[in-house]
């Protein structure tokens, strides 16, 4: 902190006062959201209408809660599928891009790495409508050459992993390589010179260093996967994943299910960040 | 023995890698791109041409609402940095410790609560029977509901909220690592809060800006809930356009030509921004 330098009082109130509008601006929504979770109204608006766990748990027209709300439970089963896919296959590809990367010296990795860096900075609907035209044409060809079927290119779940895994990937790729630029080869020569393997090293020594990041980069995978729409909206196909049910709804008029669901999500992703954070601090 | 294993390592770990980038990155937009130039002049028969770009230099609506959006997301890119900077100042050099580390975190929550779970909250907010039309209402301020939601100002509140975060983390990275005893010399050479601010605070913090400034123009250009969902039926965003060719009118080749010209511009925009601050990609995206 710097104390050292004069600061007429009244300036640092307006500023704290700033800062402090700041966050409420921040929280408010989401407040918002939680609160109206429980009021006895089938819209999501004032007047207050009283305390009600409805929104969860009722099975009366209009009170349908979540629990009991079919298509919202189907897609957050969908959702989970999805996210289960992507964290994965993006773990194990940044898992290996990190090695890749941050051991090995060969021709063209600044050109690699920055390639691998695009997904960043490609908005997400033009990686979902690449992806969709890209695959759609693939699989027109292939119908045209074989006569068969191929439903997996077209829009479906399959391309809605693939196309989230395309930008996934490369935040799993940075935190994993972080941690392993930290690594100390010294550890994993010592364990050869001991008569390891060079795989069973990795196994043994290089891998349980790594697994905070991996499990790290698993979870934001997954939340990731979980909030993503932009992409997923242009390769969805007849199942849909929660955020496009929760957006079909919302364009029929909303009710207040979708508070009841949100405040949900709410509490799983700050639970999972708090995992991941004491996982962390463990280690 | 040696480097050949080491060299089937890197072939096996660059497998994936070349994997993912081929089919999933490269190709889709080379894809796009030869779909962007092809024109349909009968059932299933196409020839190459520019007609699609030239359909949207001719049609005043789809250049406007281009142009709207281009101008649009540089005013919530301004906006969020303005409003972004004091706080950023205000924990990376104001405050230590276990505040610093709540209000960074804090800064966070928009990141861990889906896209559509924030706007969804603004719309609380801001429509006729939300909370603030309530508000005005009973402090007697308004004599009747008022519907805020639906316009440009709402959009903007939305886009500067979503993207918030992205400016704040690399102000905050960036101001950490400027030495405190460099404003206090600022200071005893007789500088005053701007001087300081223009000569020193700011300079320093440069990758920072520009950095957070292209994430958040990109993400701005790419949204498409926050205009569709704050800015009503009306407001017309490129990304919206862009959804309609593809899903409800199922013209591929003229929805390719308007990802096309988006990624162009987004593509344009970050590559200038890099070139005038003299920052490399690898530099500012490869930290976050």
């Amino acid at each position: 902190m710097i104390t050292s330098i004069p600061q007429r009082a009244f300036t640092k109130w307006c500023y704290r006062a700033y800062v402090a509008t700041f966050f409420v601006y921040l929280g408010l929504p989401l407040v918002v959201v939680c609160v109206f979770a429980f009021n006895n109204s089938v819209f999501p608006s004032l007047p207050w209408e009283g305390f009600t766990l409805a929104w969860f748990f009722g099975n009366e027209a209009p009170f349908i809660g979540v629990f009991n709300e079919r298509a919202i439970m189907r897609s957050i089963g969908t959702s989970a599928f999805v996210a289960a896919w992507v964290s994965g296959l993006a773990v194990l590809v940044g898992t290996c891009n990190a090695f890749l990367f941050v051991r090995y010296n060969f021709k063209g990795k600044a050109f690699l790495y920055m390639l691998m860096l695009l997904p960043l900075i490609i908005p997400g609907v033009i990686l979902g409508i690449s992806i969709l035209v890209f695959f759609s044409s693939v699989a027109n060809t292939l119908e045209d050459a074989t006569g068969m079927w191929f439903d997996g290119l077209r829009p479906g779940l399959p391309l809605v992993i693939l196309g989230q895994f395309s930008f996934i990937t490369t935040f799993a790729t940075l935190v994993i390589s972080a941690r392993l630029q930290k690594f100390d080869p010294s550890l994993e020569e010592a364990a050869l010179n001991l008569g390891a393997s060079k795989w069973g090293a990795i196994r043994q020594i290089t891998l349980p260093f790594l697994l905070p990041a991996i499990v790290a980069s698993a979870v934001v995978a997954m939340l990731m996967s979980f909030e993503n729409f932009n992409t997923t909206l242009m390769l969805v196909g007849s199942d849909s994943p929660l955020t496009i049910t929760m957006f079909d709804k919302l364009k029929q008029g909303s009710t207040p299910v979708l508070n009841a669901v949100s405040l949900l999500l709410m509490v799983v992703s700050a639970i999972l960040g708090l995992l991941s954070l004491l996982f962390q601090k463990k280690r | 023995m040696r480097s050949d294993a080491s060299r089937l390592g890197l072939y096996l770990l660059l497998a994936p890698i070349l994997l993912w980038l081929t089919v999933l990155i490269i190709l889709p937009h080379i894809g796009l791109f030869l779909v962007s130039i092809s024109e349909k002049i009968g059932p299933r028969e196409y020839e190459t041409g520019f007609d699609n770009y030239a359909a949207f230099f001719t049609e005043p609506l789809y250049w406007r609402t281009f142009g709207r959006t281009a101008i649009m997301s540089i005013l919530a890119t301004v906006l969020t940095l303005l409003i972004g900077f004091p706080i950023a100042y205000y924990i990376a050099k104001l405050t230590k410790g276990r505040t610093k580390t709540t209000l960074f975190l804090m800064c966070m929550i928009p990141f861990w609560v889906s896209e559509l779970v924030r706007t969804f909250g603004w719309m609380i907010l801001l429509r006729e029977t939300g909370v603030f039309s309530n508000l005005l209402q009973s402090l007697g301020l308004v004599s009747g509901p008022v519907e805020m939601l639906y316009n440009d100002a709402a959009i903007m509140v939305g886009l500067v909220y979503t993207s918030i975060l992205f400016m704040v983390v690399p102000l905050v990275t960036t101001l950490d690592s400027l030495d405190d005893s460099l404003i206090e010399a600022g200071y005893d050479l007789g500088g005053t809060s701007t001087s300081i601010l223009r000569e020193i605070v700011i300079p320093h913090a440069m990758p920072g800006i520009v950095s957070g400034c292209i994430v958040v123009f990109m993400l701005s250009l790419g949204n498409y809930l926050t205009p569709i969902l704050l800015g009503g039926k009306d407001s017309l965003w490129f990304t919206g356009m862009i959804y309609t060719q593809f899903i409800t009118r199922f013209n591929w080749e003229l929805g390719s030509a308007f990802g096309f010209l988006l990624l162009a511009l987004s593509s344009l925009v970050v590559f200038a921004g890099l070139k005038l601050s003299g920052q490399s990609l690898s530099n500012t995206m490869g930290r976050s």
